[in-house]
């Protein structure tokens, strides 16, 4: 791969992430709009797209405020972390047979350390803002992500197990006869719930909760830091099911009719609308409920999960 | 568990459902015939004003949003020289028609008045004033009032008799 090729591949993906980021806004609001019988925003432009332009221009008008009794440098660092780090998690995420910014043969150890460093926003955004809501938010943050890390990982071994390999291309090639979802199902669906807690996304929007912490860690946020919480959240969101898609969907595998990438972004749309879906129709349970789920259910069942994958493993081999 | 996922698949059935939202500028709200909307002064059968200026709606108004003032023609028939409403103060309460003794004032079910400018919401009586009897057709106060005001002579109109003539009744 040349110089170039290499930079139209990072400046193409960076651009593709942040351009549907933006319109997830659009697609969020129309989509949450019809699961409740309205019809969402559809007035500017054709069926409402340019609703992504105005509101990006009115969060940039907005007054962007640093509260007086804020830790100013860590204040205006943590929206950053959260964009940062979930951008930077696209680098090993393979959209097509070469398209892939860094095909690290730890790509799944870097995205796993990468949505870890994503919490750092939360905490610091929540502890910088020098308000008890947000302190708590923070907190809640915190604790349910070292919960819903320790499975997410987990849940994403038996498929290494399988292939033998940490490296995400050949995680999608070794899905060429079969996807992963059949010989991995626990492991899919409890991926995907660590992969919700892990956006902190609804149902699982415990460190925002509206009805009790106001908004949680973002409370002082305005303007366009607050507009980073959100552009990292949807990137969030669309890491997690590009992630679902390559892990567990056969990534860019598909019926030759279509090119690579198609299959790869018709899949990961899917599970976007998937995670809409749930935000229209779940209601958010309870803190102490989803931790319990968390250690006291997930975590055995996907050690159990592992356990089998690893006998039926060498089993076959042996 | 199985109620949750019953929950999304009833949620994702939405999407193929009519929508309740009423898309406004093309498609116009229903209103009733009662809606208080902008208020209106109506005339009588004969096109004559129906505001005898007895200020009772200016009184009943909680946001003093009318302003008016009592005149008399020739015949002595009372009438507003000037009639004011101010409705960028007006709630659309309904209780000036509701004072209302001669049925002039009315609400009519119209919201569409927006304006650019503020100024622009202070409607004149060549504004309010409606080439219509309103919700009372018929009725015309001068008509079955006692007092004559160039309509009628004393004792013509509906349910009255002539006057007496407080003379003949000497014994």
């Amino acid at each position: 791969m040349t110089v170039t090729q290499h930079v139209l591949i990072v400046v193409g993906v960076l651009f593709v992430m942040l351009n549907i980021a933006a319109g997830l806004i659009w697609v969020e609001r129309r989509m949450l709009a019809l699961w409740q019988d309205r019809l969402g925003p559809n007035r500017a432009g054709p069926l409402g797209i340019f609703i992504v332009v105005a509101d990006t221009l009115k969060l940039f008008f907005k007054e962007d405020w640093i509260p007086p009794f804020a830790d100013k440098k860590v204040f205006v660092l943590a929206p950053a972390i959260v964009v940062g780090s979930a951008l930077l998690s696209f680098v090993i995420i393979p959209f097509a047979p070469g398209i892939v910014v860094a095909d690290l043969n730890v790509g799944l150890l870097f995205f796993l350390a990468m949505s870890s460093i994503g919490v750092y926003s939360i905490v610091l955004g929540g502890w910088a803002s020098n308000n008890k809501y947000s302190l708590l938010g923070a907190l809640r943050g915190a604790s349910q992500m070292i919960a819903y890390e320790v499975f997410m990982g987990l849940s994403l071994m038996g498929v290494v197990m399988l292939t033998g390999s940490f490296k995400l291309s050949d995680i999608v090639a070794a899905q060429q006869d079969m996807w992963f979802i059949i010989k991995q199902p626990v492991a899919a669906i409890i991926f995907f719930i660590a992969g919700i807690a892990e956006t902190h996304r609804l149902p699982f929007d415990i460190p925002e909760a509206e009805s009790e912490l106001i908004a949680g860690f973002h409370a002082e946020y305005s303007g366009m830091k607050f507009g980073m919480f959100f552009v990292g959240e949807y990137i969030g969101i669309t890491l997690i099911s590009s992630m679902m898609t390559t892990m567990f969907f056969g990534g860019w595998l598909g019926p030759a009719f279509l090119p690579p990438w198609a299959w790869f972004f018709i899949k990961t749309f899917a599970f976007i609308l998937f995670f809409i879906l749930l935000r229209a129709s779940l209601p958010r349970p309870r803190y102490d409920q989803l931790m319990e789920t968390g250690w006291k259910i997930l975590l055995p069942l996907v050690l159990v999960n592992l356990l089998v994958t690893g006998a039926v493993a060498l089993w076959t081999r042996g | 568990m199985f109620s949750h996922i019953r929950t999304i698949w009833l949620t994702f059935l939405h999407l193929f459902k009519k929508k309740v939202t009423i898309e406004y500028p093309e498609e116009k709200v229903k209103l009733h015939p009662r809606w208080r909307g902008r208020i209106v002064l109506t005339k009588d059968p004969d096109g004559g004003e129906r505001c005898v200026g007895c200020y009772l709606c200016a009184a009943a108004c909680p946001v003093d949003c009318i302003a008016l003032q009592a005149t008399e023609d020739e015949n002595g028939r009372r009438y507003p020289e000037f009639f004011r409403i101010n409705f960028s103060r007006c709630i659309f309460c309904g209780f000036c028609e509701e004072a209302c003794p001669t049925y002039a004032i009315q609400l009519i079910p119209d919201f569409e008045m927006g304006e650019y400018k503020r100024q622009n919401l202070v409607f004149e009586k060549e504004d309010l004033l409606i080439n219509s009897q309103g919700k009372y057709p018929g009725y015309n106060f001068y008509q079955v009032a006692g007092i004559q005001a160039g309509v009628k002579g004393k004792g013509e109109g509906d349910n009255e008799e002539p006057p007496v003539d407080v003379h003949s009744l000497l014994p």
